[in-house]
């Protein structure tokens, strides 16, 4: 079994992000599962999201807490919050920052820096990177196909706003798929 | 069909392939996403009902129980406060014999306040007649409405049924669900037919007083049909078994019980996590198993007593507590073994969301082996 943690703030889509990716992953004939870290939401506050992948029905119902993978939304959480917690050593970590990391990660674990926000922005026309980080995210772990990424972004969004979101995760998945 | 969906969408999904015919919710917090998708099919004419939106729970329920006197399917959803707001309806849903089926995605009861799961709520309800049915996914949790339909109705049972599956831990989770097409559902779910309804050219009365030379003999009879819905039960899930493959005709489930010297007995989502946790200490040659409660109602009394009759020990794991005494999946445990020299050992645990891990069911198990239980486990050390 394969695990996502995602970190982001409320507002920015963690949790559509999750629900997406598992989406995608059903496609690719894996059995996903996907769930908020239930909050008291509100916009801007800490929030996670998991999601599991197997090749078997998955049981476990615990929140994520050793993540083979990590997507950090807001790198200001980085001060605020332990996102890097119980990664696993050979672990994928991307962090959605312009900037050079002032943090280390984990030793083993893979450091992927990408800018989302000026993807998104550029884009979409808004700060809002769930979609972006998918398309970055799909490129590192291999868990889920772009084509896969693609139909759940068709599923979730209409017209004109499907096509932005594919295209925003298209530009990070290409530039990701470039550093991997 | 597999799909990948939210379980409360998949429930909402096949609650409308049961074709309902009165669906009536309170549609704000607590509440789930089921009946925001039920209003949305009939807004869009995808299902036939008459969608009854009311100002708070108990009306809800008052309204199912009028559609239900009336001879309609119904069909209800609630959590937490809004099921505590249901307490009097409830009585009387259960107590006029009216096959209401409604959703419990169990939460927390306040105060203080907390949104978050445990099973409390329709636990606080175990005395009001309705049936209890605890699913361990969201596959099984859409699969039990239909079946409840089934055993709701029949005229030796006549009861209502909360079916309970964990609130945010199954209603918020996305995994895939095998959803029964609406032909097979309308194979295996016959139309309603009342036993009895309300009818203006043959006009009968529900829920009229009973003078004491009569409420004894009323209560007997409801608490002989919950009994009687055991066997029910049984032959309405061995139906969909035949006919649908997946099989949940055990009022309880045994998992590796084989040769178990600790017995674990739980309710709900955590039994997964329960059994990942078993697979891991059999491996390191630790004889674990677990007793899954499928039916809390009628409880199944004699199946836990056979399914613990050769353990060392057991542990039941309470999501829920009868503050003052212990927790109330125990208590009626205690009860089976009642004669039987194995301990039974209690333990509170993931209350108002508390996450539970597969390291704290070894915990528990390496606690029971000690001999030491009927605590709440995991409390803050400043509580201590």
């Amino acid at each position: 079994m394969r695990e996502l943690r995602i970190h982001g703030r409320g507002g920015q889509g963690s949790v559509t992000a999750a629900e997406l990716i598992a989406v995608a992953a059903f496609e690719g004939g894996v059995f996903a599962q996907a769930f908020p870290a239930f909050g008291v939401e509100r916009r801007g506050a800490p929030v996670q999201a998991f999601v599991r992948f197997d090749d078997k029905k998955i049981r476990k119902r615990s929140q994520v807490y050793e993540p083979d993978y990590i997507i950090v939304q807001d790198s200001t959480l980085i001060k605020d919050v332990n996102v890097f917690q119980g990664v696993r050593k050979g672990g994928i970590v991307i962090v959605n920052t312009e900037k050079k990391p002032d943090y280390k990660v984990p030793e083993g674990v893979k450091l992927i820096t990408i800018d989302a926000t000026s993807i998104a922005l550029k884009v979409l026309g808004l700060p809002i990177t769930n979609t972006t980080l998918m398309g970055a995210f799909a490129a590192a772990s291999g868990e889920i196909k772009f084509s896969a990424l693609e139909n759940a972004l068709k599923h979730r969004f209409r017209g004109e706003l499907a096509d932005k979101n594919i295209a925003a995760a298209k530009q990070a998945f290409d530039t990701v798929k470039g550093v991997v | 069909m597999m799909e990948i969906t939210e379980g409360s969408h998949a429930i909402a999904k096949i609650v409308a392939r049961c074709r309902p015919q009165v669906v009536s919710a309170y549609p704000i917090t607590p509440q789930t996403h089921i009946v925001e998708a039920l209003a949305d099919y009939v807004a869009d004419c995808k299902l036939d009902a008459d969608y009854i939106t009311v100002e708070n729970e108990m009306s809800a329920l008052s309204a199912c129980i009028g559609a239900s006197a009336a001879g309609s399917r119904v069909y209800s959803a609630t959590t937490s406060q809004g099921l505590a707001l249901m307490f009097e309806a409830c009585f009387n849903a259960a107590g006029m014999r009216l096959p209401i089926i409604m959703s419990i995605a169990n939460r927390a009861l306040g105060a203080p306040l907390s949104i978050w799961n445990d099973q409390q709520d329709s636990i606080s309800l175990r005395d009001s007649g309705w049936l209890q049915f605890y699913a361990e996914d969201n596959q099984e949790a859409t699969d039990m409405h239909i079946i409840a339909y089934k055993v709701a109705e029949d005229h030796s049972v006549l009861l209502p049924v909360f079916v309970c599956f964990d609130g945010f831990i199954l209603s918020h989770t996305y995994e895939p669900v095998d959803m029964l097409p609406q032909e097979d559902v309308d194979k295996y779910l016959p139309k309603f037919t009342p036993y009895e309804k309300l009818d203006a050219e043959d006009p009968i009365s529900f829920g009229m007083y009973a003078t004491p030379e009569y409420y004894h003999e009323f209560r007997y009879e409801i608490d002989r049909a919950a009994k009687r819905a055991a066997d029910v039960y049984r032959a309405a899930a061995k139906d969909f078994a035949g006919m649908f493959g997946r099989d949940y005709s055990g009022l309880i489930e045994e998992y590796r019980m084989e040769d178990a010297e600790t017995a674990i007995v739980a309710m709900g989502s955590i039994c997964g996590t329960i059994k990942d946790a078993i697979d891991e200490m059999r491996d390191a040659g630790k004889k674990v198993g677990l007793v899954r409660i499928r039916v809390f109602r009628p409880f199944p009394d004699k199946e836990i007593a056979q399914a613990l009759a050769k353990t060392k020990r057991v542990a039941v794991l309470d999501k829920n507590i009868s503050l003052g005494s212990k927790g109330a999946v125990a208590l009626e445990v205690k009860d089976a073994m009642y004669g039987k020299t194995i301990p039974v050992l209690n333990y509170i645990l993931g209350l108002g969301g508390r996450d539970v891990r597969k390291r704290d069911i070894a915990a528990i198990v390496a606690l029971a082996e000690k001999g030491e239980g009927d605590m709440f486990y995991g409390l803050r050390k400043e509580v201590l």
